[in-house]
């Protein structure tokens, strides 16, 4: 019995060290990055901060001993902002057994290239592509972004007014303009989803109108606790205007067209009170000013287009993948949702559709005649 | 009931800055047949007379109603100016072109006028100030109708009476109503006819700048662009009214103010100027020389 058990011994011995050998074999492959999008061509500018943003962050990664212990090796792979192209970037970084991918940068050539990832089950992260469908269809579960769809607004409009205002009757109105007509659209969209505020009226209005007093009734009437209006300053102004003259107490809630310093200089008093979202102000972030300037001192330059949201990007992937433990697509997708982590952007996490939560605008109100975020 | 009220005013009081501004166009028209694009632009430029003005005065501490009035009188004169040199400079030379060549004269003019203040001035919107003291007793009312409405409802009917009083019973009006029945008739009979073109100009820009002044401390921005769209919209009053007719132009103002201020409140104001317009083809379907206008016989 005895003289059995010693051979058995020995071979328990070799095979787990076998197993541990090989976990060694494993920890020395290199974890993957893909970085696709242009990189030549006439969109190049767009691209090229990605890549450095990229290279940035990779080099500060392995000086510190790299993600789970491996190196991470970046493979980049232009698509000059085509779609045709970005298929075919899609499969060479496919084949080149990319874990990982941040890009693309231009919404077409992205949604070209999702399919071909979504299919190898590679996490893509895009610094730059904003069209909302991306996120929204529900089509590419493997995308996220660090950036703010261009329905973002609408979003945080509408969240504010029924989490933070806890409104009930809300009037939607646009200038039948692209930007304030797309606008209202998503908001008057996101508000009939929800249960919890009515949408008491959705008109648009006349651009450059000599008064908008019938409108302004019509507001009245409708009982609606607040307004919101997508389109510029002139005619927020002047709505805004004619509801105080008229003692309408009513929230006026409006878009960055508005969040301008000559809306308050032309209502005066009357912009008192006022909401409007914008851009998110990051430039007193300690990490977004530390990026900024290893950005300098590395190429002598200051950083391009999305450079912060690239730089984002590349640390919320690696990040996600040092949490999860392994590079398995459903674990770092679980991390990315789950995995808050500090980048130049803020303290940023991925909702259930892949857009990074805390990321883009913030809301504003017209304080004293300036406009004052807030938290 | 208090909804519908609220819109009759607020129609009412639209229509009746499309009057002040529509008044000078129907007058022009009815002397000399010239529809005055520029008008749109002498009525920009009385509001920003007005703005310069009074914020040099509101600088120097001056009281409100002060401002107001002479800011006024500065805006009218400034104006009357600008109608007079416009009249000389871009229509007189053109008397006996085709009626075609003064048209374009005058959308030149209007063009020139609008980039010369966005040049001069600013292509931002600028706040105009409230000149119109907001009444005591109608504080109680405000949400239904505000003072400087008040001020621009009577305003409006001030300056058609009076108008109206001056073609009918002075001098220069019956010269003006010679010019308007046959310029070479009254010339004949010892009219001077340039003289009385020069006064129905100055005569239209003065509604405009009293108008411009009024409107915009209503409103309370103004920009270069401003003149364009109202000018636009008086015109269309003017001819809805019957063009060349002063109580038509008023009375076809507030027809396009009511139009445009139910038609919001009651069904959209995604298409408060279709509809606007597509009433104004119809009444002109039905009646083409306009609500109170006369049907001309051409003249062979």
């Amino acid at each position: 019995m005895l003289k059995q058990r010693v051979p058995s011994a020995t071979a328990l011995i070799v095979m787990v060290s076998i197993v541990m050998f090989a976990g060694n074999v494993f920890a020395a492959e290199p974890i993957r990055l893909g970085v696709a999008g242009p990189h030549s061509g006439d969109l190049a500018s767009y691209g090229i901060p990605s890549i450095k943003a990229a290279e940035l962050v990779v080099k500060d990664v392995n000086a510190k001993g790299g993600v789970l212990g491996r190196t991470v090796e970046l493979l980049v792979e232009d698509d000059v902002c085509k779609p045709e192209v970005a298929t075919n970037t899609a499969t060479k970084l496919v084949s080149l057994k990319a874990h990982v991918v941040l890009g693309h940068v231009c919404s077409g050539a992205t949604k070209a290239a999702l399919g071909i990832y979504k299919d190898s089950k590679i996490i893509a992260m895009s610094p730059s592509a904003t069209n909302p469908a991306l996120t929204q269809s529900g089509d590419y579960p493997n995308f996220y972004r660090t950036i703010a769809s261009d329905d973002a607004q609408a979003r945080l409009e509408v969240d504010f007014a029924l989490g933070t205002l806890k409104l009930k009757k809300i009037a939607v109105l646009h200038d039948k303009g692209d930007y304030g007509k797309g606008l209202a659209e998503f908001a008057k969209g996101f508000l009939e989803k929800d249960q919890r505020a009515k949408v008491v009226l959705y008109e648009g209005i006349t651009p450059g109108a000599v008064d908008y007093s019938a409108i302004v009734q019509k507001i009245k009437q409708s009982g609606a606790e607040a307004v919101i209006f997508g389109g510029y300053h002139p005619e927020a102004s002047k709505i805004v205007t004619q509801m105080r003259k008229k003692n309408m107490k009513t929230i006026f809630i409006s878009d960055d067209g508005v969040k301008d310093d000559t809306f308050i200089k032309v209502a005066g008093k009357y912009a008192e009170g006022v909401y409007a979202t914008g851009p998110k102000d990051v430039s007193k972030n300690p990490l977004a000013i530390a990026a900024n300037e290893a950005h300098k001192k590395a190429y002598g330059a200051d950083p391009g287009a999305f450079f912060l949201n690239a730089y984002a990007a590349t640390q919320a992937l690696l990040n996600a993948i040092q949490k999860a433990g392994s590079t398995d697509y459903d674990a770092v997708a679980k991390a990315l949702r789950t995995q808050d982590v500090e980048t130049p952007l803020g303290k940023i996490r991925f909702d259930d559709r892949g857009d990074a939560t805390g990321v883009g605008f913030s809301v504003y109100q017209v304080k004293k005649g300036v406009y004052v975020e807030i938290k | 009931m208090d909804y519908f009220l609220e819109l009759f005013l607020g129609g009412l009081t639209r229509g009746s800055i499309y009057a002040l501004i529509a008044l000078g166009y129907t007058m022009v028209y009815g002397i000399i047949q010239l529809i005055n694009f520029a008008h749109g632009e002498i009525y920009m430029i009385g509001a920003f007379t007005a703005l310069i003005v009074a914020g040099v005065l509101t600088l120097l501490g001056w009281n409100q109603v002060a401002i107001l009035v002479i800011a006024s009188l500065a805006a009218v004169i400034y104006s009357c100016a600008y109608g007079f040199t416009v009249e000389k400079l871009a229509y007189k030379p053109l008397r006996q072109a085709p009626r075609l060549s003064a048209l374009i004269s005058a959308i030149g003019m209007s063009l020139f006028l609008q980039n010369y203040v966005l040049l001069a001035q600013t292509s931002d919107f600028l706040p105009f100030p409230s000149l119109i003291p907001e009444f005591k007793f109608i504080a109680p009312y405000a949400h239904i109708i505000r003072s400087s409405e008040i001020v621009i409802l009577v305003t409006t009917a001030v300056v058609m009476i009076l108008l109206t009083l001056l073609i009918k019973f002075t001098r220069i009006g019956k010269a003006m109503r010679a010019t308007a029945q046959d310029r070479d008739m009254a010339m004949l009979v010892g009219v001077d006819v340039n003289r009385v073109i020069s006064v129905t100009f100055i005569v239209g820009s003065a509604t405009a700048a009293i108008g411009g002044v009024l409107i915009a401390s209503h409103i309370g921005q103004i920009n270069f662009y401003i003149g364009f769209i109202a000018g636009i919209k008086a015109f269309v009053a003017a001819v809805l009214g019957g063009i060349g007719s002063i109580p038509g132009a008023v009375l076809g103002s507030l027809v396009l103010g009511w139009t445009e201020s139910f038609f919001t409140g009651y069904v959209s104001s995604d298409y408060e100027d279709v509809f606007a317009f597509l009433f104004l083809v119809f009444i002109l379907i039905f009646r083409p020389a306009g609500i109170l206008g006369r049907s001309e016989t051409e003249k062979v």
